[in-house]
């Protein structure tokens, strides 16, 4: 037994009658890690998710927590607890019930599990709507008592599915730290599925691309950005150039890229299609004639030396040592 | 002059339609409501008044009378077995029409067949089914009785309307509920009995009382079912083809009474429980200050 992991995954396969959701797919997530399933929907991380929580049956392979093959265990069992995308908070009760609700179960006295509840949550600072019904609450509130309710259970691993999906950008930024904040603090393994692949990039220690039932590329964000596996993963994960260059296939990040005039250097040509103003940056759409999009992400004061509008013909070049080659 | 009102735009004026609909549901209403309202008048009649206006020396006589064990119908008797086949088909149809509800969840195969057989009898007609189940008793030789054929014969009818209510309240019904409860450690009774139930509870009432309520004015099917001793609509109806008295009149506002009593009382339940949904409502604001507090003094 290798318990160096607390999750493990060994060949797992998901069907749905003829539909191959999850195809044997392994992983291992180290301790205490935050590990992000990342990917566009219908890949097979919200299955795997649920496959690792108990709540879908494995049709083949094996799951290790912390060493212990847990396959075939009920959800409880397992050392897991599940974050539901919609909270799944149970609307007649209060708060501090809803936090109490594992305990309860488990037959500890009211007193007791009160206390416990309490105490989780003013970790996540919601100790002042211990009495409030969750439909009294924002979407933001009722995730925080989520989260205590899943973490009172002290377990090994939290899993998370798509968590903050529901809320807005500002609160979403904020989320994250938090998240990240209790992860390092409670020094137990997150599982964070997410089809934002800006989430898992602020957020994983280890970052999991899946497409269609199958892992693309395991690595930590910067391993992934810097050197996608196949033009899949350069695509998802955003921010680089996918193009055809002497016979082979290449990516080249957006922002490596400069933009000469048409001819001057090797490059792909093309037409400028759409500029974008992002503040430090400007990022300038292209249309080669063969259909092709690609685009350059420059610093504004460089676009303001020599700015560009729609229709303008340019060459989009990179320094030789940018582009990698990629599988397909 | 400046106008003191402000000039309605011909827009916002409603339209003739408007009135002539609300005429017409005014109509409605007193047809609904009017015979119902000289009923209950008159049912405080004088010992020496008729069935018709006016009244003379107005007293509670009558209510009195409803009371006594008449030649013609014993009116208590009737009435605790009306409440009581009410209570146990009430009952019986929360039971199979929440498991049912449940059950029908998860499609299965035949599940559509089922289906349909269970609602059938609601467009059946109803003399003929308690016709049918009479004959069948008679058929067997077994004696026809308020909890064996009457029973039976009034489930025919409240089960399609229980099941129906059912499918609708469960189809609201997250089944992340249920996943979450199981997370935390719930065994399925467990999660049956702390989860479950309790966020059906209003729809659950709801197929009670209307089970209850069908139940308990039933007539068609009952009375081939029935046997020798009446349930109270049965009972009413034997009066008024015999003897008509002011008696009636009272007998109806007491049943109504008796009907308002149970719906107030569950609706108020109800509204007990939505207004401790409601209880603490505060200002809705996030706490910005506190969960902010760590994570900006880091910047």
């Amino acid at each position: 037994m290798d318990a160096r992991y607390d999750v493990e995954l060994v060949s797992v396969t998901k069907q749905y009658g003829a539909t191959l959701a999850v195809d044997a797919i392994s992983l291992r997530v180290p301790k205490a890690g935050y590990c992000c399933l990342l990917g566009p929907s219908g890949c097979g991380k919200t299955s795997t998710l649920r496959m690792i929580a108990g709540h879908e049956g494995i049709t083949e392979g094996d799951l290790l927590i912390d060493g212990r093959n847990v396959t075939d265990l009920p959800p409880w069992a397992r050392g897991t607890a599940m974050m539901f995308q919609n909270y799944a908070l149970f609307p007649h009760l209060s708060c501090l019930d809803n936090v109490a609700f594992g305990p309860k179960m488990r037959r500890v006295k009211r007193a007791e599990r009160h206390r416990r509840a309490r105490e989780f949550l003013d970790l996540v600072q919601m100790g002042d709507y211990a009495k409030r019904l969750p439909n009294e609450l924002s979407g933001g509130q009722q995730q925080r008592i989520a989260l205590a309710r899943a973490l009172i259970m002290r377990p090994r691993v939290l899993l998370l599915d798509e968590p903050l999906s529901a809320l807005d950008p500002f609160l979403r930024v904020r989320m994250r730290e938090e998240l990240k904040r209790l992860q390092r603090e409670l020094k137990i393994t997150f599982i964070h599925v997410t089809h934002a692949q800006d989430e898992a990039m602020a957020m994983a220690d280890l970052m999991v691309v899946m497409d269609g039932g199958k892992i693309c590329q395991t690595g930590s964000p910067y391993e992934v950005f810097e050197r996608p596996v196949s033009a899949f993963v350069a695509r998802f994960i955003g921010g680089h150039n996918v193009v055809p260059w002497r016979n082979k296939l290449i990516a080249v990040r957006t922002d490596q890229c400069v933009l000469e005039p048409p001819g001057a250097v090797p490059g792909v040509r093309g037409w400028v299609s759409n500029v974008e103003y992002q503040g430090p940056t400007v990022r300038v759409g292209l249309t080669t004639k063969d259909g092709l999009e690609v685009a350059a992400v420059l610093r504004d004061d460089v676009f303001k030396q020599r700015p560009l509008s729609t229709g303008d013909e340019v060459t989009l070049s990179w320094p030789e040592a940018s582009a990698h080659h990629l599988a397909a | 002059m400046v106008d003191r009102h402000p000039r309605q735009n011909p827009i916002d004026a409603r339209p003739w339609t408007f009135y002539a609909l609300g005429m017409l549901f005014a109509l409605y209403m007193l047809f609904l409501y009017g015979p119902m309202l000289v009923i209950y008048t008159l049912s405080f009649q004088g010992p020496n008044g008729g069935v018709t206006f006016p009244i003379v020396d107005p007293s509670l006589d009558w209510f009195r009378d409803v009371w006594r064990k008449g030649q013609m119908a014993d009116i208590p008797a009737a009435f605790s077995r009306s409440m009581a086949l009410a209570s146990v088909v009430s009952f019986l149809t929360v039971l199979i029409s929440v498991a049912g509800g449940l059950a029908f969840r998860r499609p299965f195969r035949g599940g559509g067949v089922v289906f349909y057989i269970a609602i059938s009898s609601l467009v059946m007609p109803s003399l003929l089914v308690g016709f049918g189940i009479g004959l069948g008793f008679q058929f067997l030789g077994l004696q026809p009785s308020l909890f064996t054929s009457a029973l039976g014969a009034q489930l025919t009818w409240t089960l399609p309307f229980g099941l129906v209510t059912m499918f609708a309240v469960v189809n609201r019904f997250d089944r992340s509920w249920e996943e979450a409860a199981s997370d935390l450690g719930a065994t399925p009774f467990q999660r049956l009995r702390y989860v479950t139930v309790p966020i059906l509870l209003p729809g659950i009432l709801g197929v009670a009382l209307s089970a209850f309520t069908l139940s308990y004015d039933e007539y068609a099917r009952t009375t081939l079912t029935i046997g020798a001793r009446n349930t109270l609509p049965l009972e009413i109806y034997a009066l008024i083809s015999s003897q008509t008295t002011p008696m009636l009149f009272a007998l109806g506002t007491l049943t109504t009474a008796v009907s308002f009593l149970l719906i107030g009382t569950t609706l108020l339940f109800l509204v007990q429980t939505q207004q401790r949904r409601q209880w603490h409502r505060g200002p809705d604001v996030e706490p910005v200050g506190a969960w902010t507090r760590d994570t900006t003094s880091n910047l």
